[in-house]
């Protein structure tokens, strides 16, 4: 018989490093840092707060990695502090497909933590806190996991005056690898792209500052938590939020926690799956859930609301761009919010092209965004990828071989936002394929392009242009000499006639 | 200056209308912002016709425009007056020159580019031709001449100027004919020619030379080595009118040679401005003939098979307005229907001077010509 036992949460961490983004020591250091500016972004925006993230990384003995990010966000109060940042799984963001959600980058309550514990795992060093709320002292701690009872263990707590109105601070120690290339520097600075209201500073190992200033001067607009779509539902979640909800009917149930069911859609649905509206939630069996879903499906309702997604914005997406690229020419495009299974989703594309983002004879640069985070790995496996080489970029003006990515100097950024974004696997780093998807990116996609092709054909006027008027300012001594030798007028004169009139045709 | 020159009297004219078209007219266009163009007259079988009367190719009034301010034509428009230019001062010194010396002479580099004026000889050459026609000149009114090809020796006494040469007395290698042979340059003085015999081959007029054919049979021998120059033809149709003595072709037996014969006889396309003065209507075809195998015997290892591009000339030819007389058509479709062609040489199959013992004087004695 088998024996049942709890398996160390640092041996689950072990099992499951691919899925947390550790899977090797390059990856490792770029997960550390992305899941404390992730954080620190959504909790700036959370509180109304412009961000101003610190990034440094220190390599002092070669091996180990002292990392710090620093935030201006609200702090954490410190009654909370250890937990939510020293225990796994637990954070506001945790939920799965189909139950309430808002729009955020990390959307698993596993960042930081799995942070510390990795950090304690490579090196046995705890993790060192600051942490100030307004109005509050400053908090400092230093912070290890109990990986048998997955507890915070807490030392050297101090409290003490700062300047500093409020913020996070994070250093942790590590083994990894540091990357220029698709590592922390492109992060950084994708990062900062797309979150242009953002000003970030990063001191890289070899104490060279980068500064990525904040253009926009306004926060997006928050998303609003959003019920759950009744089309956009699976078994599993519903039984699991019959058995949860506090609705004392199945009618008040279906109204309460869904988004966009009114009585007369709830009634219905009850007929429909042969239920009675007084029903209460937890005596719902497994069929009959299975017929209340299929009710649920079946029903005419609105689409899910759109006011749950917090996109970049046209106008933050040129200036985030502007200020990254030296680029002769941008271009952006906002879709309205659009739904897959019953998800609300909306797709940004950006774009600058300019000779010298890239030398030349180069695929152009994709930058993929999910809720305003860049992916890394899986490009080829993502739908955005799949979505802009289909692209026919040759309509466009720009050249591109089958299956591949145009051949420009341009960076294309596609950003998909959503309440719950399908990723293809745990790693968080490929969106899935949905029809729905890749055609709002086309869309997108096809706006820039054709305003892309439009510049460029411009281009090529003014290019053409100027080209005639130097074959004509070649070609304009050599006739003015023959016209001067023919009709015996002076040179100089017969030259001020002839290129006056080429002048005159520059406009 | 135009007084200088010592040739012709047109001189002065001819500077004047090369000032005004390509200098004075041009300059004005450009001063009152019109697009300076050039009407350049077309020199294409789309702008020749047949002028049935005369028996000679005409050029139509179909022109080009040359315009400065448009990519394709600023490079030729600039050339164009650079080889006006050239002429201009070329009549102003009073000398001649080649037409490959005028190209050296208009070559250069524009300004500080790598670029050329001219590149090629192949480049100046027909944009001479456009000047002859533009300024209604006459290559040897604009003081330059073609390469000289072509020699003729006979029982006539010419003078070349100002020497008096006797060309019954120019050895084996004949008289070679200049470019330019207007009569202020070359006179005919005593003539005991019966008849004019044009030889497309050097090497079959050097066998009429040393057959001293001319002399037995009393007549001038020339060719133009292939296709003849403007000189040779010029100095046919001199020889045709002044002497007023018949002229005979004698040429290979395919595509090519027959349209020699034509372009003695009645012009060419892109000299179909010069036509007037060169054309000898009624030059007769003496040989060699399609039908010429069959008549004399020939022997079928002396003929060369039609390859394909002398089958697409003779279709092209066929389809010229100037070849729709039946005798012609009957000579190329006979050919065509044979698959073989005959050159000159063919005929010394039968004896090395078969060509100048019987052959000719047969033919001329039967009257076995077309004309």
């Amino acid at each position: 018989m088998a024996e049942y036992r709890e398996i160390a949460i640092s041996e689950f961490f072990e099992k499951n490093k691919h899925l947390l983004g550790f899977d090797n020591p390059t990856k490792a250091l770029l997960t550390m840092i992305k899941e404390a500016v992730d954080n620190s972004l959504d909790a700036c925006e959370e509180a109304s707060i412009l961000p101003e993230i610190n990034v440094s990384i220190q390599n002092p003995d070669g091996a180990n990695f002292t990392i710090s990010v620093e935030d201006n966000g609200p702090g954490i109060a410190k009654m909370h502090t250890a937990r939510v940042l020293a225990k796994l799984l637990v954070g506001s963001k945790f939920k799965s497909l189909g139950e309430a959600g808002m729009q955020s980058r990390g959307q698993q309550g596993i960042g930081i933590s799995a942070c510390i514990l990795y950090a304690q795992l490579t090196t046995g060093r705890a993790t060192y806190i600051e942490s100030k709320t307004k109005g509050e002292k400053m908090y400092s701690c230093h912070l290890q996991l109990d990986t048998s009872r997955n507890e915070p263990i807490i030392t050297d707590e101090k409290l003490f005056e700062s300047p500093k109105p409020h913020g996070l601070k994070v250093i942790l120690d590590m083994k990894g690898v540091y990357r220029k290339v698709k590592g922390v520097d492109d992060f950084l600075k994708y990062t900062a792209i797309a979150n242009p209201h953002a000003r970030i500073t990063f001191i890289d190992p070899e104490g060279t500052k980068t500064i990525y200033e904040r253009v926009a001067k306004e926060l997006p607009k928050k998303p609003k938590p959003v019920m759950a779509h009744p089309h956009g539902i699976e078994l599993g979640t519903l039984i699991k939020m019959l058995g949860r909800s506090p609705s004392r009917t199945v009618f008040s149930f279906l109204m309460n926690d869904f988004s966009r069911i009114g009585a007369q859609s709830a009634k219905e649905i009850c007929q429909t799956a042969g239920l009675d509206v007084q029903t209460r939630p937890n005596a719902i069996n497994r069929d009959q859930a299975e017929k209340l879903l299929a009710s649920m499906q079946a029903a005419k309702i609105q689409r899910p609301p759109t006011d749950c997604l917090s996109p970049i914005g046209e106008e933050e997406l040129l200036k985030g761009l502007q200020k990254t690229y030296k680029a002769e020419f941008v271009a952006a495009c906002s879709r309205p919010v659009e739904v897959y299974r019953a998800i609300p989703f909306q797709v940004e594309v950006g774009l600058a092209y300019g000779k010298e983002l890239l030398p030349p004879d180069q695929l152009a640069e994709l930058i993929r965004y999910t809720n305003k985070v860049p992916l890394f790995y899986q490009q080829s496996e993502c739908a955005i990828y799949k979505a802009v080489v289909k692209t026919p970029w040759k309509r466009y003006g720009v050249p591109q071989s089958n299956g591949n990515l145009p051949m420009a100097p341009m960076v294309i950024t596609v950003h998909v936002a959503s309440v719950w974004v399908p990723f293809i696997s745990e790693g968080k780093q490929a969106i899935a394929s949905y029809p729905d998807i890749i055609k709002e990116i086309r869309l997108a996609i096809g706006e820039v392009g054709r305003k892309l092709q439009r510049h460029l054909s411009s281009e090529k006027k003014k290019y053409a242009q100027e080209r005639r008027l130097k074959v004509f300012e070649k070609y304009g001594d050599e006739v003015a000499t023959a016209i001067s030798g023919l009709t015996g007028k002076p040179k100089a004169e017969v030259s001020e006639i002839v290129l006056k009139e080429i002048q005159r045709r520059r406009g | 200056m135009a007084e200088k020159n010592e040739r012709g009297t047109n001189s002065g004219i001819i500077i004047e209308r090369l000032r005004q078209k390509f200098g004075t007219e041009v300059l004005e266009m450009f001063a009152q912002a019109k697009d300076p163009t050039l009407h350049i007259a077309v020199r294409t079988l789309s702008n020749v016709y047949f002028d049935e009367k005369k028996n000679m190719i005409m050029l139509g009034n179909k022109t080009q425009k040359r315009t400065f301010f448009d990519l394709k034509d600023a490079r030729k428009f600039m050339q164009t007056l650079i080889v006006a230019n050239g002429c201009k001062n070329l009549i102003e010194s009073g000398k001649t020159t080649s037409i490959r010396d005028l190209f050296y002479n208009t070559k250069h580099t524009i300004g500080d580019t790598k670029e050329n004026t001219f590149d090629e000889q192949e480049e100046s050459d027909p944009i001479i031709e456009d000047i002859e026609v533009s300024a209604n000149a006459l290559r040897e009114e604009l003081h330059l001449r073609a390469q000289s090809k072509g020699s003729m020796v006979g029982d006539l006494t010419i003078q070349d100027a100002g020497d008096t040469i006797d060309l019954r007395k120019m050895g084996s290698g004949g008289w070679a004919v200049p470019s330019i042979v207007e009569p202020d340059i070359v006179q005919f003085k005593e003539c005991g020619a019966k008849f004019i015999l044009f030889i497309e081959k050097d090497a079959v007029w050097s066998r009429f030379n040393e057959d001293k054919f001319w002399k037995k049979h009393n007549c001038i021998i020339i060719h133009g080595g292939g296709q003849p120059p403007r000189g040779v033809r010029r100095m046919l149709r001199r020889l045709h009118d002044e002497l007023k003595l018949p002229t005979y072709v004698l040429v290979d037996n395919d595509p090519w040679g027959f349209y020699i014969y034509s372009v003695v006889r009645q012009g060419s396309i892109n000299l179909a401005y010069e036509s007037v003065r060169m054309a000898v209507p009624d030059a007769r075809f003496i040989g060699l003939s399609s039908f010429d195998q069959e008549r004399y015997k020939l022997p079928n290892e002396v003929t060369i098979k039609l390859d394909d591009g002398d089958k697409k000339r003779v279709k092209e030819i066929l389809a010229y307005p100037w070849f729709q007389r039946k005798e012609w058509r009957e000579e190329l479709e006979h050919m065509v229907k044979k698959g073989v062609k005959l050159e000159l040489e063919a005929l010394s199959a039968k004896k090395l001077t078969f060509i100048t013992d019987t052959y000719l004087p047969e033919k001329i004695e039967r009257k076995e010509w077309l004309a």
